[in-house]
């Protein structure tokens, strides 16, 4: 895989399938549906417990603003992986391409990814940091790739960022 | 004398009585005289006696340091260098007051941390 910018696109070339299936879940994974522990970890409470006048007020009001946010967000990503979806050399190597005026939606996108699927294993902070993981083996392995995969993909997205 | 936090939502208006008396030392007779106590009135408005709101914003293992950082820069406009020093305090101490100030506006950072996926809270001061 390789991964650049230019003239105003971030260009995700040489995916194998593998990862370009792993990018194409995304939204899938960003939505915490049937989660309990990702929900409230995308709509984490604004205090810490003392004020439940203002808790109340903020699942009416603000809950839903940010459920619109996270989901305009997931739906531009969604978009963009469409270019990953035509039939013809569907076992070969793919590119992606990401307008840059779509950095922030996929930034997003990736987070709500990495925090639900965070959320749903229920990793460790030792297991997140565990850049040496062996192969692997295992759907819980699998899913620590994933999250570590979207967070090198935000690193680049966000060095591109920067360096405007 | 400072202002105490205000309780049940009233404003309580304070006075302030100048316990001290002023001594008057007559140049020619030697005799000491006392002056009226000097009463003075303060009324501070609702406004004033708010109590200060944090905005706080927790660790969590999964978003990137270099990701956070980029979110103080953007909602409160800090220069690279404090956005760091505030996630650094986040990532060792476990938290870090980002700013603190009027209730709505806490409530206004509170919300757009929260739209960058960021664990904040607001708190009282003190």
């Amino acid at each position: 895989m390789e991964i650049c910018r230019r003239k105003g696109v971030i260009e995700i070339s040489e995916l194998d399938p593998f990862l370009a299936e792993l990018l194409r879940q995304i939204p899938a994974s960003a939505n915490p549906d049937g989660a309990p522990a990702a929900e409230q970890r995308l709509f984490s409470t604004p205090t810490t417990g003392k004020e439940s006048e203002l808790c109340a007020e903020w699942k009416t009001y603000v809950e839903p603003e940010l459920r619109r946010l996270f989901q305009t967000a997931t739906q531009t990503v969604a978009a963009d992986l469409e270019q990953l979806n035509g039939n013809e050399k569907s076992l070969g190597n793919r590119t992606l391409r990401i307008p840059s005026k779509h950095a922030d939606a996929w930034l997003s996108a990736l987070n709500q990814a990495r925090l639900v699927i965070a959320a749903k294993d229920n990793f460790t902070e030792g297991e997140l940091n565990d850049h040496c993981h062996s192969p692997i083996g295992s759907r819980r392995d699998l899913s620590l790739f994933q999250v570590n995969f979207y967070g090198f993909l935000q690193e680049f997205i966000l060095r591109e960022m920067w360096s405007d | 004398m400072s202002c105490g936090p205000r309780q049940d939502g009233e404003c309580r208006a304070q006075s302030k009585e100048m316990e001290g008396t002023t001594r008057v030392l007559s140049e020619n007779a030697g005799t000491i005289t006392t002056a009226e106590p000097t009463i003075e009135k303060e009324t501070r408005s609702e406004e004033d006696l708010d109590v200060p709101w944090q905005v706080v914003v927790h660790n969590d293992p999964v978003n990137l340091m270099s990701y956070v950082a980029m979110v103080f820069q953007r909602v409160f406009g800090y220069p690279r260098e404090k956005a760091e020093r505030h996630m650094l305090e986040v990532h060792h101490k476990g938290r870090s007051i980002l700013w603190s100030g009027m209730r709505e506006r806490a409530e206004l950072y509170v919300q757009q941390l929260h739209g960058y996926l960021l664990l904040a809270t607001l708190e009282k001061a003190g």
